[in-house]
């Protein structure tokens, strides 16, 4: 195999923290026991593993562990939240608001609700990508029923006032619930303070293994959603399913390593993101997508013009980003959150997703900044239009001959 | 803590070799499997790689295989997902199915269907002349399980297809009991879609799929990133998937040594119960080899398991997940069996692991728990 490239796709999922790991495999190899299994120490054992991840994801958020109930990932989490709470909250109304830049997790379950007869307002956010409060407030009608916003932002790490948009929503009546994949570990979460009704968390974000996720459902005031998974009535009949031990302590234990370093960790990547940031936008016509206060340091969002973005990607293998998100990355779409933030076709197109984490390290950025000045160069080098732009001639308005 | 381990039908330990193929993915090859990078086209190919080792398992082509995260989301998914796009009808299942299709089946009620269920015999068999009765309903989905978890009994799927084609009606089968201890072949079983499952046959706890016939419309329960061509969106468990592909395929290879060995347990097992006047649910029935489901007279199940417990050996009082209800097993008052008979109903279920000395000694301790109790309850009297 040649050799990897230096990951900078923490966004797209971390690595499992060697920490993580080393929890994870007990429950792999001699303590294989289902935790539904009352009759036996395997089962008992394997459910006070369970317990105590509960008790550590809650302490990330500061929740009550009652309030966490267990999903295969933050898809399930979205999905149970927007179809469980709409469905059993439809007698009160049947209008959805969300925001065209939420994780397709979020907008797929949202349009399935609109085929059963819900309708949805779909906001554009601002050219930054926040969400702006007055046009929110403008777009709640007597029936909305349910909002969802997502807490940070997967492909340009903008971070919603979900407290704002929280609290409006608890004045008009509306269920509000907040994607925060991306956000555990990177902001500080105080679901006691916050007014969110309905959370989603992953693992696979926050260095815990793939295929275990979390969903936050308030005890007080109480939420209700409809199980959208029947069967054995796991998790107080909100999903039924055998619990895997093994990934539940694996998401307790990376939680658990968040809650007690994100801090110091932050800094740290605060500090890389500033350097990463400083030699990006050196390079002339470089345009960082989302807002720069309001944004998790973990992320950088940026479109260099008068490149074409296929080649861009091609030209810097030896760094493993992404262009738009991962889940939709295999399709040549320009990606549709940046088109929302009013960003052209081209530019979007030419945008790149640096997300840097736990084990990215100086070198690594130094290294990506001179891979990027480097090609950049060498590509407009070769661009016609770059060419143009250089004599002064205004792109935008040049009329294209047909051929 | 239990030392001998009889209780594989509700979960079996990973195989070494299974884990052997997983770390990696725990580990180092971390991609996401929709990343373009070189770290994401690893994980797509492991998912494949792991797609291809899973139908051979099966009987079925690659593309039939759409994996979820567990036996109990591709259930709910064949049911409501196949469902949903059928018009409102009858929906047949047997009455002794996991709660997981039986649930599901029942929610679609609230959706116009009528959820009915087929009746089985005192041996735990499907009882064909009430599936054909049944049928003469408009009727557009039925399910019936491979293998039932408890008893072990195996149904005539092959039967339940040929009579649901006389009427077009599609067929699903649960067949995760199945999985790793008998022959289970999609193609030959004619069914539309069948749900199998990781932990069950020693891959780990987080994998499952549901094998669909292509021709079959089916609305996903995940909506989202698109993976598994749509059909179910969410980031993929890419060190279960391959830890259920690693284990699929030593099911295969060790499925004759499985069934002999297992059989030849239960049947030393059974001769002993015999000599203890236990009653044997679903004996006549063809079973899975290394079930045993069986009672006593006046002895409480849930008692029974603890005093075993104490003495070394981990078994069941009926199914795991239905185990923290106290209710009596539903299979078995399905077969007609009186609630008191059912509520001292345990479950032995055995892997290649287990040993025909742990039976020896199992018995040993059967008769002295049994004694025991006894004994308590002549106090009591």
């Amino acid at each position: 195999m040649d050799r990897m490239p230096i990951y900078l796709d923490y966004s797209a999922t971390t690595p499992v923290d060697p920490r993580v790991a080393e929890k994870m495999i007990p429950y792999l190899t001699e303590q294989y026991g289902n935790p539904a299994s009352r009759s036996h120490p395997y089962g008992w054992t394997a459910e006070k593993a369970v317990e105590n991840a509960r008790e550590d994801v809650a302490k990330l958020v500061n929740a009550d562990p009652r309030e966490i109930v267990w999903t295969s990932g933050a898809t399930e989490s979205n999905n149970l939240a927007i179809k469980g709470a709409a469905n059993f909250y439809s007698g009160k109304g049947k209008h959805i608001i969300t925001v065209a830049t939420e994780h397709k997790a979020v907008i797929d379950p949202v349009r399935e609700l609109e085929r059963q007869g819900f309708s949805a307002t779909f906001l554009e956010p601002e050219d930054n990508g926040l969400v702006d409060i007055e046009k929110f407030k403008a777009a709640i009608r007597p029936d909305t029923v349910l909002a969802s916003v997502m807490f940070v932002n997967n492909e340009i790490g903008v971070i919603q006032d979900i407290t704002a948009i929280g609290n409006i929503c608890r004045e008009n009546g509306i269920i509000f619930h907040v994607d925060a994949a991306q956000a555990t570990g990177k902001v500080d979460i105080d679901l006691e303070k916050l007014p969110v009704d309905l959370m989603s968390f992953s693992a696979h974000k926050t260095y815990g293994p793939k295929g275990i996720g979390a969903l936050y459902v308030r005890r007080k005031p109480r939420i209700r959603i409809e199980a959208q998974m029947h069967g054995g009535g796991h998790e107080r009949g909100m999903r039924s399913g055998t619990l895997a031990p093994h990934q539940i302590v694996g998401m307790g234990e990376a939680f658990k390593i968040a809650r007690e370093e994100m801090h110091t960790e932050n800094e740290r990547i605060r500090m890389l993101h500033d350097r990463l940031l400083a030699g990006l936008i050196s390079i002339e016509e470089s345009y960082v997508n989302g807002d720069l206060d309001h944004r998790v340091p973990h992320n950088l969002n940026v479109s260099f013009n008068y490149v074409e973005g296929e080649s861009l990607i091609m030209a810097i293998k030896g760094i493993a980003v992404s262009s738009g998100s991962a889940c939709t990355s295999a399709s040549l779409e320009p990606s549709y959150v940046l088109r929302a933030l009013g960003r052209s076709d081209e530019l979007a197109h030419s945008s790149i997703r640096f997300s840097i984490g736990r084990f990215t390290t100086e070198a690594d950025v130094d290294y990506t900044i001179k891979l990027l000045n480097e090609k950049i160069g060498k590509l407009r080098e070769l661009s016609p239009l770059w060419e143009m732009f250089q004599d002064g001639v205004d792109i935008s308005k040049v009329e294209w001959a047909e051929h | 803590m239990a030392n001998v381990y009889f209780d594989h039908n509700s979960t079996t330990a990973l195989k070494p070799q299974v884990l052997e193929a997983m770390m990696p993915y725990m580990t180092n090859q971390h991609g996401n499997p929709a990343s373009q990078h070189s770290y994401g086209r690893n994980a797509h190919e492991a998912i494949e790689q792991a797609r291809r080792q899973v139908a051979k398992a099966v009987g079925a082509q690659s593309n039939q295989i759409i994996f979820t995260a567990s036996g109990t989301e591709a259930n709910n998914f064949a049911i409501t997902g196949i469902a949903s796009n059928l018009n409102q009808a009858q929906l047949l299942t047997s009455s002794i199915e996991h709660p997981c299709v039986s649930n599901p089946a029942k929610a679609m009620q609230f959706r116009g269907w009528q959820a009915n269920k087929i009746n089985v015999d005192n041996n735990c068999e499907l009882d064909m002349h009430s599936l054909q009765t049944q049928l003469a309903v408009p009727t557009n989905l039925v399910s019936v399980m491979f293998a039932n978890n408890e008893t072990g009994a195996i149904q005539n799927i092959e039967k339940v297809v040929e009579l649901a084609a006389a009427k077009k009606v599609l067929v699903h089968t649960d067949a995760v009991q199945a999985l790793g201890k008998i022959k289970v072949d999609f193609t030959a079983l004619g069914v539309h879609a069948m749900t199998i499952s990781s932990h069950k046959i020693g891959g780990p706890l987080g994998a499952g799929a549901l094998v669909l016939n292509k021709r079959v419309d089916i609305q996903p329960l995940l909506y989202g990133g698109g993976q598994e061509k749509g059909l179910r969106s969410g980031t993929e468990n890419i060190a279960a998937i391959v830890g259920f592909g690693a284990a699929c395929e030593l099911a295969t290879q060790s499925l004759s040594d499985f069934g002999t060995h297992t059989e030849d347990l239960r049947n030393q097992l059974e001769e002993g119960l015999a000599n203890m006047n236990a009653v044997i649910f679903g004996q006549e029935a063809k079973r899975l080899p290394n079930t045993s489901f069986f009672a006593f007279e006046n002895i409480d199940g849930e008692t029974l398991v603890t005093a075993l417990d104490k003495l070394g050996f981990a078994v069941a009082s009926g199914s795991a997940c239905s185990s923290a209800s106290g209710e009596p097993s539903h299979v078995l008052l399905a077969m007609g069996i009186d609630a008191d008979t059912a509520r001292g109903a345990i479950r032995v279920s055995f892997n290649a692991d287990n040993t025909a000395n742990q039976v020896n000694k199992f018995l040993i301790a059967l008769k002295q728990a049994l004694q025991d109790l006894r004994q308590m309850t002549a106090v009591d009297a």
